[in-house]
């Protein structure tokens, strides 16, 4: 039964290559989460607003985002758009689809997070002579970073999970790289678990960072 | 001095308060009662302007409240507002929920606005809970801190909403302490309340509110223990 | 370019092949990952910390690999070892046990959002324990999580279209080599989304309205 022989050498030969797959994931993710939050932001601003449109355009945006699986989305960016000439490279593909969805989850985050603040917290901060920039600046916002703090997290690890569809469009990042040195060297299972175990670490030191983050600057306790 | 001149007030088709005169001058303290719903809680919102009137005048000092031109996030600096339900800022400290105004609307440095606050907060009887957090403190803590909260900001007048209602009744106590505390220190105080044994021991006036309009005022002793109008005898025989 | 040509009838079987694949396979982890999930919530909801923790730890494994790798490392896994499985039972297993490890979570705080004052009560009423189980802890405690469990579920299906990367012809990859035959990428991609979004968006939308009323 037993007669497949690990040979690991060849993956820690092709590790710095395995870095820089990894370093790829690492900054599709990160200029994902940045682009998505803008989106988020104007989204979650549309779908509050009183305008009938900006409504209705972001809430298309924001339930076709939360709908539809991921690997659909970077199809549509990779296959679909070349029926219209236009080409994305693999991570132009991928970095499209994550920016997309990370937009409609968030915009949701946003939303719900800024309404669950008491309208109370605003009379009281009013009466007390702020204005309403200095309302939402040092009571209301804050507040709402608290709790959207967490999803955020949340999204930006699903982010870096996501990003390896790449390797179905044959993008660079950790997947990818790890699928292109074993189809080289044969040592498949050798390569992916390497990669797993990449992922895991990345995942942990994420989570590890973000809570360190919090605990120093969310010293208080939330209502 | 607080002069308001038939102030009607509507929500859409209801009209909640429907002709309001009623004059409050330095150092005094009235109590406004009422059933719920009768408009109270309504009229403070609309002295500090958290509300819009339909028609009439509120004048505080001499500043219309109301007209277009007045700023009034610079009147508010100047009527203190202590609510039902605290809303005690969470994410800040006990100083820091009370130095906050000071410092960012008055302009007082950190330092300064923390001596400030803590003044006031010492004043309260909170001295000891700088650096708590309201949420883990009791009602009737943050109500204080409520109070000094407002405090800070050294306002000429002070409205109270209904700010026992919310409390288990062994808190009452000390928030009623701190009423009488400011009314000692002859700070001019409009105070909401159910609390009729107070209104009459601490009140210079007693306005009794009917369906939005002033159905009986007059001092604590012709009102309370007077009282001249039927529906003044009804709701006090309810609630005594 | 033509945008809307009709399919034959062998393409249109083929589709409908990949959508009854994607439904099966859904369901398949779905039922699986939840009866796991479930006994594992109840598991690490009453037992000791130690425990806890090494399912936890498991658990947390699962979630913290992308399910893509997890679907080749285990084909390549079980076709080194030399027992290769069909790709709809390698598949079956990993987007169970994937699904599993969300669901969990999800009953492990269902268990825990049941108020102990109610256990009490139903132990004071003579109950025994499985039967606070039984009659209590698990209607009260599911009924608290539904909203998640339709959360994770309609992930579960948007993830199905994964498994096509170890052979298995689920929906997104039967429309991938349609395409590539008939050189209609546009429609029958916005034919596939339309899929997805229907089933999804509907049930969705139940999962918040249900979430609503329980806030009440």
């Amino acid at each position: 039964m037993d007669n497949y022989v690990f040979h690991w050498n060849v993956v820690f030969d092709a590790f710095p290559q395995l870095l820089s797959g990894a370093f790829t994931t690492i900054h599709v993710s990160v200029l994902s989460m940045l682009v998505g939050i803008v989106i988020a932001v104007l989204l979650a601003l549309g779908k509050m607003s009183n305008s009938k449109i900006l409504y209705h355009i972001s809430n298309v945006w924001i339930e076709i985002a939360r709908n539809l699986p991921a690997l659909f989305l970077i199809y549509m960016a990779y296959f679909g758009l070349g029926a219209y000439g236009i080409h994305l490279s693999p991570y132009l593909s991928v970095f499209s689809a994550l920016v997309f969805i990370n937009a409609g989850y968030l915009a949701e985050t946003f939303r719900g997070g800024f309404q669950s603040i008491p309208s109370t917290q605003y009379s009281a901060a009013k009466s007390l002579g702020m204005n309403s920039f200095k309302v939402y600046r040092y009571v209301i916002l804050p507040q709402m970073f608290r709790r959207i703090y967490h999803p955020m997290t949340n999204q930006f690890v699903w982010s870096i999970l996501m990003s390896s569809l790449g390797i179905l469009v044959g993008m660079n990042e950790l997947s990818g790289e790890t699928q292109r040195l074993q189809s080289t060297s044969f040592r498949t299972l050798e390569f992916f678990i390497i990669a797993a175990i990449m992922y895991f670490v990345i995942t942990k030191l994420v989570l590890l960072v973000s809570g360190l983050i919090s605990k120093k600057v969310f010293k208080g306790e939330l209502s | 001095m607080i002069e308001i001149k038939g102030v009607h007030k509507s929500f859409g088709d209801l009209q909640v308060l429907k002709g309001i005169d009623l004059e409050v001058n330095s150092g005094e303290v009235v109590s406004i009662i009422g059933a719920s719903g009768s408009g109270k809680s309504t009229l403070l919102y609309c002295i500090n302007a958290i509300e819009t009137i339909n028609s009439g005048k509120i004048i505080v000092d001499g500043v219309d409240v109301h007209n277009k031109k007045t700023d009034k996030n610079k009147l508010r600096q100047n009527l203190g507002m202590v609510f039902q339900q605290w809303n005690s800022f969470p994410h800040l400290t006990v100083l820091e929920n009370a130095a906050l105004a000071p410092r960012i609307v008055k302009g007082f440095t950190k330092k300064e606005a923390e001596e400030i606050a803590s003044k006031e907060l010492n004043h309260v009887g909170l001295g000891d809970k700088l650096g708590e957090y309201p949420t883990r403190m009791s009602g009737g803590q943050q109500q204080r801190l409520a109070i000094a909260r407002a405090l800070a900001m050294e306002p000429a007048y002070m409205l109270f909403d209904e700010v026992t209602s919310a409390l288990d009744p062994e808190l009452v106590g000390e928030v009623l302490d701190t009423l009488r505390l400011l009314r000692d220190d002859g700070m001019t105080m409009i105070c909401v309340t159910h609390e009729i044994s107070f209104a009459k021991e601490v009140s210079d006036k007693v306005a009794f509110f009917h369906e939005g309009q002033i159905e009986e005022m007059g001092s604590p002793d012709q009102v309370l223990d007077n009282p001249q109008r039927e529906r003044t005898q009804q709701f006090l025989s309810k609630v005594l | 370019m033509n945008l809307f040509t009709p399919l034959s009838w062998s393409d249109t079987g083929f589709i409908l092949t990949g959508i009854w694949n994607t439904v099966f396979i859904s369901v398949v982890a779905i039922v699986i990952g939840s009866i796991l999930g479930l006994l594992i919530g109840f598991v690490r909801a009453e037992s000791s910390k130690s425990l806890n923790i090494i399912l936890g730890g498991f658990l947390d494994i699962l979630r913290s690999v992308p399910l893509i790798i997890q679907l080749i490392l285990f084909s390549t896994f079980i076709g080194a070892m030399g027992y290769p499985l069909d790709p709809f039972v390698a598949g079956s297993i990993i987007l169970s046990l994937y699904t599993m490890a969300f669901m969990g979570e999800v009953f492990r705080s269902g268990f825990n959002s049941v108020p102990i004052a109610m256990i009490k009560a139903s132990r004071s009423l003579g109950m025994t324990y499985w039967q606070t189980v039984r009659y209590v802890r698990i209607p009260i405690g599911m009924r608290a999580v539904f909203p998640s469990w339709l959360g994770v579920a309609l992930s579960v299906i948007k993830d199905s279209a994964l498994v096509s990367v170890i052979g298995y012809m689920e929906l997104l990859r039967t429309a991938e080599q349609l395409i590539s035959r008939t050189q209609q990428p546009l429609m029958i991609l916005l034919g596939v989304g339309l899929f997805y979004f229907v089933i999804s968006y509907p049930l969705s939308r139940y999962g918040k309205h249900v979430e609503r009323k329980m806030e009440i």
